[in-house]
């Protein structure tokens, strides 16, 4: 018994501590997927019952609506292009580089229960898929976490509001950077690096900075909803109300940010290199960055 | 019955008992959400002594973890040292009354959730409400349902 007490210490010095056991971890979560499948399956099931028996009518009333929800996403994405890119000609106006693309994949998350004291889901695409640890997940408003461990068919998400989870951003009114760390409730993001002076209000908008190299920059992440400044503290007491819906989702995004030929003028000297930047990896973890990691 | 077919039965058992771990439960019941591993394990520790032991309890903890996502070992030092009380002990439950197995269960519920608590709190984890403790006393509560149901189950297929 005193051996298995000390191994389990060491196991967990090693998970906690150093990130060395996620490969251990992976390859049991092989054996356990059978059981996580099992406990999905009902609901999979009544989903799949649900669809196949719905009438015609709510199938073309659906049919309608999202065609409408269709066409004035199309209006809007007409004009976010437009302004993609004139945004991409002013940078090469300035010379700055800012040439990412994203790519997505819609998985689902399986209904079962993790532990109730962690903020953690498990979604239905796997490394056979293509999803890597550390790998930035969204939902349709906002940012909702990063992949901390991949199995063949399903991976763990570590959501924003994990008490061990830290995430760049900054503001999008005025690109003030700082950190925004999970507080283990999952409406509730806090912001403690804030100095009482700095230039934040209630309802600002908290983007993505990427400044960690994991999460792309500029996806919305939160809304800040009260700040407590006290004249004697040094730092403001902000907290924000994460925008993606972490207990409501069903369907998620799986993001590798990759880099795209634009139409504007390369020049000739930086033309291969961001070719030879196309074919590499697109999913290289090797620029992990402590501050976007899982920071346990 | 003979070797690999009795531990079948307990593996599909404590298979049984993880799937309850991670089925989806409602918002407000999921921190009230049984020790089912804990238990299940315990009956076949106190039961069968010779097949169940501190090592099983640790491999079922390391599954446990990382089913449920927690740190690995967490469950696995809990399960461990709840093994152990109960094969030092499994000859005075086994003749208790059902009532006065639940109290020692209780006891061996409540070791194994501290350790659990311990340890997040030592990996600066949330630190959960005063709920937390409500789960132990469902679990002993449950455990001469648990007790019957699984003592049928072995003495129907016989492991021994």
């Amino acid at each position: 018994m005193l051996a298995a007490v000390i191994l389990s210490l060491i196991l967990l010095v090693l998970d906690h501590r150093f990130h060395h056991l996620q490969q251990l971890r992976s390859a049991l979560a092989f054996l356990t997927y059978p059981l996580l499948y099992l406990a999905d399956l009902p609901f999979t099931t009544s989903r799949w019952f649900n669809e196949t028996t719905s009438s015609r009518q709510t199938l073309l009333e659906q049919n309608r609506i999202l065609r409408g929800e269709n066409l004035r996403l199309r209006a809007e994405l007409q004009k976010y292009e437009s302004l993609q890119s004139e945004n991409m000609r002013l940078r090469d106006l300035v010379d700055s580089s800012f040439k990412v693309g994203d790519r997505v994949l819609v998985a689902e998350l399986s209904s079962v229960d993790l532990d109730p004291y962690k903020q953690q889901v498990i979604i239905n695409k796997g490394s056979v898929s293509g999803a890597f640890e550390g790998q930035p997940v969204l939902d349709a408003h906002a940012v909702m976490g990063q992949v901390t461990s991949v199995t063949p068919f399903s991976s763990t998400v570590l959501l924003i509001t994990d008490s061990s989870h830290a995430l760049p951003v900054q503001v999008l009114r005025n690109g003030l950077r700082t950190i925004a760390l999970g507080t283990g409730r999952i409406d509730q993001l806090k912001l403690p690096y804030l100095p009482t002076n700095s230039d934040i209000v209630e309802g600002d908008l908290l983007v993505t900075s990427g400044l960690g190299g994991k999460f792309p920059p500029g996806y919305p992440v939160a809304e800040v909803t009260r700040i407590d400044r006290s004249p004697d503290a040094p730092f403001s007491y902000v907290v924000a109300q994460p925008r993606a819906h972490l207990d409501r989702s069903r369907e998620v995004l799986l993001v590798w940010t990759v880099p795209i030929q634009l139409p504007v003028m390369v020049p000739e000297a930086a033309a291969p290199a961001a070719d030879a930047g196309q074919a590499g990896d697109p999913a290289a973890p090797g620029e992990e960055d402590a501050a976007a990691g899982p920071d346990r | 019955m003979s070797g690999g077919y009795g531990r079948l039965i307990i593996i599909a058992t404590l298979g049984i008992a993880m799937l309850l771990t991670i089925l989806p439960m409602p918002e407000w019941a999921r921190a009230f959400r049984p020790q089912w591993v804990t238990l299940v394990l315990l009956y076949w520790a106190i039961a069968l002594p010779h097949r169940v032991g501190v090592g099983s309890g640790f491999a079922v903890g390391i599954l446990l973890d990382v089913l449920t996502g927690t740190l690995l070992g967490q469950h696995a030092l809990g399960l461990s040292v709840v093994t152990f009380i109960a094969i030092q002990l499994h000859q005075r439950i086994r003749v208790f009354p059902f009532w006065q197995q639940s109290l020692g269960i209780l006891v061996l519920l409540v070791v194994e959730h501290l350790l659990a608590l311990w340890v997040t709190g030592a990996t600066r984890g949330v630190a959960p409400g005063l709920i937390y403790w409500a789960v132990p006393p469902i679990g002993a509560l449950l455990w001469p349902w648990i007790f019957v149901t699984l003592r049928k189950v072995r003495r129907h297929f016989k492991v021994s």
